[in-house]
């Protein structure tokens, strides 16, 4: 490949990724890390408008959780999830920012304890960083978002979809860019009535994400005409995920576990940590497709996205992170590029101006979905479309044609503003 | 005397030859790029048919011709290069160097070079096309797409779709000399026939940028309502000036319409129903007729320039995405 004068800010990033901060903990092996990572910034060529440069800092917070290898090789997380979206973002708003002397750095705060994270941001507060970006649980988000209170901060929620954090525990300093349970389940909603497959067979994991999300799809079937025939609990024992044999029992248990169901014409699954989900699809006992946190998944983003313009930002995610860009990446991505549009167009690297910008009328986003995306004002949610995909390409994208919208259609999904219980917005 | 009788002859026959063609509509040749099949389409304008259809390089998007319209230079983004075309015959000529992922490009007025907005690297690329060389990159914002090159060719503008600036750039030391903020998604840069104004359409912010030459300038900013058209699918992207100033075409994408703007008021006078996806705009030389590129309904929609009406559609290839029309 050719020598280009924008990969100056990749460079500086791995450089900057050597500097790392270890702190171990006393009982388990929780870490604490600090990376910082200050882009390079090229020198501004041509005119600008301010005279001095303006620095912009982000934080992103990572809470490290304990989540169980994945049933799939092609689903093993890598270590960067998320942290490479941001970076990205960094490197595009450099690029855009040496024409206007703004230069913006990302550090990366992690840690396996909520307690330690939220400290380890608000000391960031304290020495005025205050644009933090979230891969979180909702539990945390909140906790990180009443440490800050009071302050000029604004957190994105780039990791947790849960919709509590967007009704009644939604925070005035949190704004989100991953789409709510309710905006996924509503996307599939909205397709499957399109498909006319309106009999959905909902099978549900027992953890409290998957309960959260067998709501939100029941809300989307009453919203969009469709009817759950049967809702059935499962109960898997998952036992261990990399074994020699495997198939032979699988085979014969899930079509014994999802027989006997009333008709349907689509199976809609909630197994959000991925225990049995996968299972599902060619062993039913039924011949149906399946969809919901697997199978046809409704999702911010997907690898293979090549529409809008996607492709460029697909290929320039490669060429820095060597591997796809994943729903997070995105999310995060969509988080760092909202501070330098805020940025860009406030002229001002002060947080409190770039609050007010994201939290205006006036702003909006491209971000390779086709229109722009701007944030809810009821509840700080990003509207934007939301993919329906398999593994390998998208499907469709929602909003369907004909659900209509007196404002945005965007707002067919996920919770409209007469329905918010968010109050914090209110005031 | 015999040869003053015989030449005033020849230019009887000229002028009735003048007429007949005037007659009807002037013939020329406009080409489309499909960029899903990687094909150009040629079309007769006077019959408003398909002549015929011509395989070409990989994902074809930018098409532009040469001064004298001997060669067709078509941006075949997924081979990264820029493919020439005999214009007449269609025979492949060569490829011109072009960097990464070529997809809009503007000649020099003098007709060399050639200004490639390379998506990929944030670069514009310089190049000969008669040497087929290289001769400078010009670092831009983030992903380049729109190309406006003055009509003295002092001046060349090249927009950043994740930047949203327009560039300018001195082409004389090939540097950028300012950069101008406009609204997300700047997709294509067109200016006036006088040179003393840009036009920039955003995209996704919907608008349109016109902005002074001179002073980089922000001189109206227009904006675009449809009745029962969602804000959010009015999408500008090609934008087409007349020679005279006096009016300019902006096809707006998913809203399926092509925009007419009185340029002295910078009011739309009228929208025009067109295909789906309304993507670039190429005027006939005569500007008697102006053809869109309809990408998600597979069509060309050509409009009467003069009535401010669609009159035909033609069946070209998939997904059509630039256009140009040669003198003959």
């Amino acid at each position: 490949m050719r020598r280009n004068s924008n990969e100056q800010p990749n460079r500086g990033f791995s450089r900057g990724i050597a500097s790392l901060l270890l702190l171990l903990l006393a009982a388990a092996a929780q870490l604490f890390l600090v990376a910082s990572v200050f882009g390079q910034v090229p020198a501004s060529r041509g005119s600008v408008h301010t005279d001095q440069m303006q620095r912009i800092a982000i934080v992103l917070a990572r809470e490290l959780r304990d989540v169980p290898p994945p049933f799939s090789l092609l689903d093993v997380r890598p270590p960067d999830d998320g942290v490479a979206g941001a970076r990205l973002a960094i490197n595009d708003n450099n690029t855009t920012g040496r024409f206007l002397k703004q230069a913006f750095t990302l550090e990366v705060v992690e840690s396996g304890k909520p307690e330690e994270l939220v400290t380890g941001v608000k000391k960031q507060a304290e020495a005025g960083v205050s644009l933090i970006v979230a891969d979180a649980s909702a539990q945390t988000v909140i906790a990180i978002a009443d440490a800050l209170k009071g302050r000029d901060a604004l957190i994105f929620n780039a990791g947790s979809s849960d919709d509590r954090l967007r009704d009644r525990d939604c925070r005035a300093n949190v704004v989100h860019t991953t789409p709510s349970r309710a905006m996924l389940a509503d996307a599939l909603g909205q397709y499957l009535r399109w498909k006319r497959w309106q009999r959905w067979f909902l099978v549900r994991g027992t953890e409290p994400d998957d309960e959260a999300f067998a709501e939100a799809v029941r809300r989307a079937a009453k919203r969009f005409g469709s009817k759950i025939v049967e809702e059935r609990p499962f109960k898997y024992e998952v036992g261990s995920r990399r074994a020699d044999g495997g198939h032979e029992q699988v085979q014969e248990q899930i079509p014994a576990l999802t027989q006997k169901a009333p008709a349907h014409d689509v199976l809609v699954v909630a197994d959000e940590g991925g225990l049995f989900g996968e299972y599902l699809p060619y062993r039913t006992w039924d011949a149906r497709p399946v969809a919901g946190t697997q199978g046809l998944v409704p999702t911010s983003w997907h690898p293979a996205l090549e529409q809008w313009g996607a492709t460029q930002l697909q290929n320039r995610f490669r060429r820095l992170a060597d591997r796809a860009m994943r729903p997070l990446d995105y999310d995060a991505w969509v988080a760092v590029r909202s501070i330098g549009e805020a940025a860009t167009r406030s002229r001002s690297a002060a947080p409190a101006d770039l609050i007010a910008r994201l939290k205006s009328a006036d702003f909006d986003l491209a971000a390779f979905k086709g229109r722009k995306l701007t944030y809810r004002a009821w509840d700080g949610q990003l509207r934007q479309p939301i993919l329906l995909a398999t593994a390998k390409l998208p499907v469709t994208v929602s909003p369907q044609p004909g659900f209509l919208h007196q404002f945005t259609e965007l707002d067919t999904l996920g919770i409209d503003k007469p329905e918010t219980n968010c109050r914090a917005y209110a005031q | 005397m015999r040869t003053c009788r015989s030449g005033g002859i020849l230019i009887a026959l000229a002028l009735a030859g003048w007429l007949l063609t005037a007659a009807v509509a002037s013939a020329y040749t406009v080409y489309v790029t499909n960029e899903k099949d990687n094909t150009v389409t040629v079309i007769d304008s006077a019959k408003l048919e398909v002549v015929k259809t011509v395989k070409v390089g990989q994902r074809p998007r930018g098409i532009t011709l040469s001064k004298d319209h001997r060669w067709l230079l078509i941006c075949a983004s997924d081979d990264n290069t820029v493919q020439v075309y005999d214009a007449r015959t269609m025979d492949f000529v060569k490829s011109l160097p072009s960097g990464q992922d070529p997809e809009l490009f503007i000649l020099h007025p003098d007709g060399n070079p050639l200004y490639i907005a390379n998506e990929e690297d944030n670069l514009v690329t310089v190049v000969d096309i008669e040497k087929d060389a290289v001769l400078a990159e010009i670092p831009v914002g983030v992903e380049p797409e729109g190309m406006g090159i003055s009509p003295d060719g002092k001046l060349l503008v090249a927009t950043s779709e994740t930047t949203n600036m327009a560039h300018f750039i001195d082409t004389a030391t090939n540097t950028t000399i300012d950069h101008v903020l406009v609204d997300s998604r700047p997709r294509f840069a067109e200016f006036t026939a006088d040179g003393t104004q840009v036009w920039v359409s955003s995209e996704i912010g919907g608008t349109l940028t016109v902005i002074e030459t001179s002073t980089r300038k922000i001189v109206a900013k227009i904006a675009f309502k449809i009745p029962g058209v969602p804000q959010d699918a009015i999408q500008p992207v090609g934008v087409r000036i007349t020679r005279d100033a006096k009016r300019a075409f902006v096809a707006l994408g998913p809203a399926n319409r092509v925009a007419v703007i009185d340029t002295a008021t910078f009011q739309v006078e009228k929208y025009l129903l067109v295909g789906q996806r309304v993507w670039q705009l190429a005027l006939t030389p005569d500007e008697k007729f102006l053809f869109t590129t309809n990408g998600a309904s597979n069509d060309v929609t050509v409009i009467d320039v003069q009535r401010l009406r669609a009159v035909r559609s033609i069946k070209v290839g998939r997904y059509p995405w630039g256009v140009v029309v040669a003198r003959f």
